[in-house]
């Protein structure tokens, strides 16, 4: 952390003259231990041993062999263990004895260069001397003196004007490509985009991905049904509508309901309608516990009373799931009598306004 | 690193030839002077080729870490002749049966395509991802290590915030190579994304639009991911490395103290050839390795999930390993945290684990510079300590560990209830609490356990090992015989640091500043309990005691 200052003109050679360490809160103890120095070297056997030298050497040649064996094996692997079209099988075999063969091929070379080198390349142990991270004082003092130099000759600190007016060019000049991003989205505003969905009054309820409309007498009493609107197929953007529009469709006993003020008309004979998408991160709310009438988020664990308009019983997430207004048409049909009358999925800044 | 071993074992035997040398040698010796006249490489074959690095079987995490980062690239490379990174909805009529007819992007049939049509294709894929995952985890093993260790005390502080950011780069990497087959299970992932990134204030709904291209999920992410996958990520990291390993050669390997082994000399193999031999050698292994382990252990069977859709999910999702801490995070979180002001919402719920998360890497990145503030030491230091003999940093690390550790088995809290048969609310709530106590009693045992061992250390070196060997003394008593350690054995116990609390003064001015005050407070948390080195004069005592 030395030297900071050297922006100044001039200061950069003074700075950088080399200064006493400081230990700061370190012990010096003038009895510690002395450092014994190195101790004598341990041959191994194959320094003593010329038989065990032959040994090695023959292991590390088999182990080289073994690369080859195994290298060519891959190439025999990837001719004799085709891929059949359909035949998983097939896939097996070729993944597993290509994988074995390159394996075998990879680590003959791996054992065998470690092999050598440990047993019968030159044991003893090297010594280098480090020196200081930091260059010599000359050196030091000479970078200093060409940043001195070059300011002198450039003018720099000297001429401030054009200095900082550079400055000020730089800092603008990545700023004004920043403008360019906005078109990585199309030209609508999401905020809009985010509050409404493709359910609205009349829109049928329908299967989840077949598509067929529900008739309401098919919702027995337990039941649970993965529902998109009907018309989800004929939008322009199926997967971001689903992704909005997805809902769980259940049937409980009216009493078990506990409906508040203004959704007296929201479900049909005991059927409910929520939105499937999480209120916490938006993932799928997709594991329904039929005796308890808990909604569980699988991902993080968030869950939600069916009976209580599915409030935030545990988990991260703090609001209930919206619900999707229903009723019935002329032919039984469930459907939606409005859109949801919030936003739904993960929360965002401008949700509520 | 290949380079300089070719011109190497080229232009040594060169200048040492005596015989007249063959026509292959003479062919070589051509070849060394031709590249020589036109690139001086000498110069660098003469400072690197017998440069010095130290052995330990630890110094080897960096190394898998590398070596899997090549095996990435090789895979990867194969990988993105056959991968359509494209989201355009298509028919799938490939050769896996079940999926027949079922619509889904480009890029998730192209992904089923190189596993069920290209032989070799799944092969490469589970290497590729098998890779990635040892990537990431040898790096965190790495981190650890240079970390109980002190090996990122002067002069290799920056390099300690290179390797955080090649850590950091990973797990980018990993994420969104995850993301790019655009099956359910990483669709989810990049759901979760999205929720985490509309819960930023002000700019978060914005962010979201624009990185998706429209609305969640659009047609555009895995395009971009893609880009950012295979081309900047990859460029960030490799110029990572080459930072990193351009210090690591200024600096030179850190070493554990031994007899003969100074803060002024580097001990160990020379590049050329030991340490060339174990390092090309292990690039091998570790290829090797991964190869078995891709051709006998599936990972990511995409096909099993299906293409994305934002209906359906499975229960039991997981990310992969290294970004579980997080998705524990957004699970641990209290409930009901989130309010209004003014008409703008404020998701605490994404913000409060989004800071926390922040901080503790924060932490992670700048420790080198805390702990080099606390002791005040500026002196260079080469000798890696053993985590014992620095009792409150091994601690530290101790109760970090532990904090990620309840963070990443929350991200399978539903798992860990399912298989042990418990409510998913006493898990949840069980690693709720671990999370604040588990740092601390980390951090209170591991501390004790450093000194207990520094003091059993003390005691072998004053008074040697029991040998096991009882005499019986002519007075009838019986003592078990001890001993001593050799001098080289000693030196291991005994040379390490010492560090003393600070002593809080007034400065110039007669004024005791808030910052040295914190320093004192720091000092004292960090060096109050310590075991000092055995002295000279103790073991004199101690052999005259006998």
């Amino acid at each position: 952390m030395t030297g900071t200052d050297g922006a100044e003109p001039g200061t950069a050679v003074e700075t950088h003259a080399p200064k006493p360490v400081s230990v700061g809160v370190a012990v010096i103890s003038d009895d510690a231990v002395e450092n014994p120095g190195f101790p004598p070297y341990r041959p191994r056997v194959s320094d003593l041993d010329p038989a065990k030298e032959r040994q090695n050497e023959r292991r590390i040649f088999w182990l080289f062999l073994a690369s080859m064996v195994g290298s060519v094996l891959a190439v025999v692997a990837y001719i004799v263990f085709p891929i059949h079209e359909g035949d998983m099988g097939s896939v097996r075999l070729n993944n597993l004895f290509l994988g074995l063969g390159f394996a075998l091929g990879l680590l003959g070379i791996g054992f065998g260069a470690v092999h050598w080198a440990k047993s019968l390349m030159h044991g003893h142990e090297e010594v280098e001397q480090r020196h200081l991270t930091r260059g010599k004082p000359e050196t030091v003092a000479r970078a200093g003196e060409i940043f001195t130099i070059a300011n002198e000759e450039s003018g720099f600190t000297r001429r401030k004007l054009i200095r900082n007016s550079l400055i000020g060019a730089l800092a603008l000049a990545p700023l004004s490509a920043l403008v360019i991003f906005r078109d990585f989205a199309p030209a609508d505003n999401p905020v809009t985009l985010l509050k409404h969905t493709l359910w609205e009054e009349g829109v049928r309820l329908a299967r989840d991905p077949s598509g067929a409309p529900i008739k309401a007498s098919d919702v027995t009493l337990g039941s649970v049904f993965h529902v998109i609107p009907e018309n989800l197929h004929e939008s322009s953007h199926p997967l971001e509508e689903k992704a909005k529009a997805a809902v769980l469709l259940m049937r409980l006993l009216p009493e078990d309901l506990n409906v508040s003020e203004g959704r007296e008309d929201w479900n049909f004979r005991g059927i409910v309608a929520y939105s499937k998408i999480c209120t916490h991160v938006g993932c799928p709310v997709a594991l329904y516990e039929q005796q308890t009438h808990h909604l569980l988020c699988p991902c993080h664990q968030s869950q939600f009373d069916i009976t209580r308009e599915a409030a935030v019983i545990f988990g991260p997430a703090k609001r209930p799931l919206p619900q999707l207004p229903i009723t019935v048409d002329e032919e039984g049909y469930l459907v939606a009598r409005s859109d949801f009358h919030e936003p739904v999925g993960p929360s965002f800044w401008e949700r509520s306004l | 690193m290949s380079t300089d071993t070719a011109t190497a074992t080229t232009a040594a035997p060169a200048a040492e030839q005596k015989a007249p040398p063959g026509p292959g040698m003479r062919f070589v010796n051509w070849g060394a002077n031709y590249i020589e006249d036109r690139t001086s490489l000498s110069g660098m074959v003469k400072e690197l080729g017998r440069k010095i690095f130290p052995d330990h079987w630890s110094f080897m995490l960096g190394e898998v870490a590398l070596y899997s980062f090549v095996v990435i690239l090789l895979s990867g490379t194969f990988l993105t002749f056959f991968f359509q990174a494209s989201m355009a909805p298509v028919i799938y009529e490939g050769a896996y049966p079940t999926m027949k007819g079922v619509e889904m992007s480009a890029a998730m049939a192209s992904t089923l395509d190189i596993s069920f049509e290209v032989r070799g294709g799944l092969l490469m894929r589970q290497v590729h991802h098998w890779a990635a995952l040892l990537f990431v985890a040898s790096i965190g093993l790495h981190m650890l290590r240079v970390f109980f260790t002190g090996a990122f005390r002067k002069p290799r502080e920056i390099n300690w915030v290179v390797g955080f950011l090649l850590f950091i780069l990973a797990m980018a990497e990993g994420f969104t190579g995850y993301s790019l087959p655009d099956d359910l299970l990483s669709g989810n992932g990049l759901r979760i994304i999205d929720g985490m990134v509309k819960g930023v204030p002000v700019i978060g709904t914005w962010i979201s639009y624009l990185l998706f291209g429209g609305e969640f999920p659009g047609e555009a992410i895995v395009g971009r991911l893609y880009m950012l996958h295979i081309m900047l990520l990859p460029a960030l990291v490799i110029a990572a490395i080459g930072v990193h390993m351009i210090l690591l050669i200024v600096n030179k390997h850190t070493q554990f103290a031994g007899p003969g082994r100074t803060q002024e000399n580097v001990v160990g193999a020379p590049i050329l050839p030991v340490f060339a031999a174990k390092a090309a050698g292990f690039f091998f292994i570790v290829f090797g390795v991964i190869m078995v382990i891709a051709s006998t252990v599936t990972i990511n069977p995409i096909w099993n999930y299906g293409p994305y859709d934002p209906s359906p999910v499975s229960a039991g999702t997981q990310p992969d390993w290294y970004i579980g801490f997080a998705d524990g995070m957004l699970r641990l979180i209290p409930p009901h945290l989130e309010t209004e002001i003014f008409g703008f919402t404020f998701t605490w719920y994404i913000l409060i684990p989004i800071v926390v998360l922040g901080l503790f890497l924060v932490v992670v990145a700048l420790y080198p510079f805390i702990e080099g503030w606390v002791t005040g030491d500026k002196r260079e230091h080469h000798i890696a300590d053993r985590p014992r003999n620095a009792p409150a940093r091994t601690a530290i690390g101790a109760a970090g560990v532990t904090f990620y550790a309840v963070m990443w088995a929350a991200a399978s809290s539903d798992l860990i209830a399912t298989h042990f048969r418990l409510s998913i609310e006493w898990v949840t709530h069980t690693l709720q609490a671990l999370l604040i106590l588990g740092p601390i009693i980390a951090y209170l045992v591991t501390k004790r356990v450093c000194l207990g061992l520094q003091k059993k250390d003390r005691e072998i070196a004053l008074h040697g090992f029991e040998s096991g060997r009882i005499v019986r003394l002519p007075g009838g008593e019986y003592i078990e015989v001890h001993e001593q350690l050799s001098d080289y054995d000693r030196w291991r116990l005994v040379s390490y640091e010492e560090y003393a609390p600070l002593m809080v003064r007034p400065n110039t001015n007669g004024k005791i500043t808030v910052s040295t005050k914190l320093r004192g407070a720091l000092s004292r948390w960090f060096f109050e309990d310590r075991i000092a080195p055995v002295t000279r004069a103790e073991i004199e005592a101690s052999h005259h005691g006998h």
